[in-house]
């Protein structure tokens, strides 16, 4: 009985004894996608300093910092990525609206499904980079066709998502919506929309990063701002800090996108089980 | 007593050359409750369905209707068919403006007081459907039509709901259709019995008495039995082409 007893005592001296804990073990756990990243940076400094890593092929991180700092300090860095962020932001815009109104459209109407889908289906199947010589020959080297671009590279992910969002929402609960005497716009609002919500967010995610890829290509060629530029400019100067910081910051902005978008999705689907569950938990 | 009265004149409705329902002839009293029963297939979700407005009879003619003002019909299914993206009020006043009083008033009633503001995911399966029953009820109903709204639910919790459902009705009364595949909820809670075979009125069985019924009543548990063996009769056994085949399926290849 008392050996039952201690031995009882002493397995709860062995958990957690406050809430100190488990805040720690919390912020371990937030803090664990970092480990890696980090690990590498590190690794990537221990070459550098070490000689191991020939700076005329890959410059240290401590030549990227260097460069960053001059490069903010001439203000040149934050007018470039304000022109990129300006074009992806437009041009995501441009096709996200586009493709989530015909979507819609095409979702909601067989006769507009009849009449577009064919083509729309069609036309995307053309690697939108494609376009690129097209582009610059009608508009030149102006913004429109950058913009454009990243347009038609988000267009068809958020239209193809939107439609069969709205095509996979269950038809039982729009037969109670108009059973409970919905009008057509009730019923668009109230039940499709938010039942098509999900996969309408997928889409929206995945042109985030059809933008930036579009973006990197389109400032590449024939730009005198933004990001792209910044690395042309610096392969032609033999920068190779320059190009380095530029993928590095693509990559930063790449995650940010999702990121933001993840606290979109667990804003809008907080109703969602899994969704509220991932919300708390990442 | 209040609620709607229906009438059914020679409604007929074919799906692809198939009459589904052949000619039906229905009268509903104000008040009264009526239950349709009958085999798989006999076209009593599709009767419910055209005086829900949501199927066209291919010919014949409906009305719903009740002195003074026009009737409001309200459907409650099988499935609770709540939207997953709005909390337990927000499925109850669905359709209504504002009124978010009444729709916490009869979550009361039914007993989810202080579950408005939670999603249906968290709520048990008889907890979706009485939800589901507290829509079909806001703003009281001329005519409440069910179609086998309790047949998911285990047997304990149906129970319950069909002790529910009959308790709100003495409160309030109204024209309430029940289609369904219980004999025994049939002949529990309502006036009338009606047995449908091949798209036609079979069988129009008049209950006496007030509802709901005791469940361990004789002359109840005799019109179960009569009523279930005439059905067993419609439903048929599998046809021995049938059974043949089955066999075929079921034996090892070699």
């Amino acid at each position: 009985m008392v050996d039952a007893t201690s031995g009882n005592l002493s397995a709860s001296g062995d958990l957690p004894p406050s809430g100190l804990w488990r805040l720690s073990g919390r912020v371990a756990w937030q803090l664990l996608p970092w480990v890696l990243p980090v690990l590498l940076i590190l690794l990537w400094h221990g070459a550098a300093i070490s000689g191991h890593l020939n700076r005329s092929v890959l410059p240290g991180p401590l030549d990227v910092v260097d460069v960053t700092i001059s490069l903010v300090n001439r203000g040149q860095l934050q007018h470039h990525i304000l022109v990129s962020l300006q074009r992806v932001a437009l041009g995501f815009a441009l096709g996200a609206v586009t493709g989530l109104a015909l979507g819609i459209i095409v979702g909601l109407s067989i006769a507009a499904r009849q009449i577009a889908d064919l083509t729309v289906q069609m036309v995307r199947t053309v690697p939108h980079l494609a376009l690129v010589p097209l582009m610059i020959f009608w508009f030149g080297i102006g913004e429109e066709p950058r913009i454009l671009l990243v347009a038609l590279g988000v267009v068809f992910s958020v239209y193809i998502n939107t439609v069969s969002g709205i095509r996979s929402v269950d038809p039982k609960l729009v037969e109670m919506g108009r059973s409970y005497g919905l009008s057509k716009a009730e019923l668009i609002w109230s039940i499709i929309l938010p039942g098509a919500l999900q996969q309408i967010l997928t889409g929206i995610r995945y042109a985030l990063g059809v933008a930036w890829l579009t973006l990197v290509v389109a400032e590449t060629i024939a730009s005198r701002e933004g990001l792209g530029f910044l690395a042309q400019d610096a392969r032609e100067l033999l920068r190779l800090d320059v190009i380095v910081l530029v993928i590095l910051i693509y990559a930063v902005a790449g995650w940010l996108a999702d990121f933001l978008t993840r606290l979109v999705e667990a804003r809008l689907l907080s109703w969602h089980p899994s969704y509220s569950q991932q919300g708390s938990r990442t | 007593m209040s609620g709607a009265i229906v009438n059914v004149r020679h409604l007929a409705r074919s799906f692809g050359g198939k009459r589904v329902l052949d000619g039906i002839d229905l009268d509903v009293g104000a008040g009264e409750f009526v239950s349709l029963i009958g085999a798989s297939g006999v076209g009593k979700s599709t009767l419910l369905k055209i005086v829900a407005g949501l199927d066209q009879p291919t010919s014949g003619t409906l009305r719903i209707h009740k002195p003074g003002k026009p009737a409001e019909v309200r459907m409650m299914f099988q499935e609770d068919r709540l939207l997953p993206w709005r909390t337990v009020l927000g499925n109850v006043i669905l359709g209504t403006k504002g009124h978010e009083a009444d729709g916490v008033d009869i979550l009361c009633a039914i007993g989810l007081g202080g579950r408005e503001n939670e999603y249906p995911s968290v709520l048990s399966g008889g907890q979706r459907q009485r939800t589901a029953l507290a829509r079909a009820l806001l703003h009281q109903p001329d005519l409440l039509l069910l179609d086998e709204p309790f047949g998911a639910l285990d047997a304990l919790t149906r129970a319950a709901m069909q002790e529910l459902l009959s308790s709100l009705l003495r409160e309030s009364p109204r024209t309430v259709l029940l289609v369904t595949h219980d004999v025994e909820e049939a002949l529990l809670l309502s006036d009338r019995v009606i047995v449908m075979r091949s798209g036609k009125i079979a069988r129009s069985l008049s209950l006496p008495g007030p509802r709901p019924r005791a469940r361990g009543d004789a002359e109840l548990a005799r019109l179960k039995e009569e009523l279930i063996s005439s059905l067993l009769h419609d439903e048929g056994a599998p046809a021995p082409s049938n059974a043949a085949r089955l066999e075929r399926a079921l034996q090892p290849h070699d």
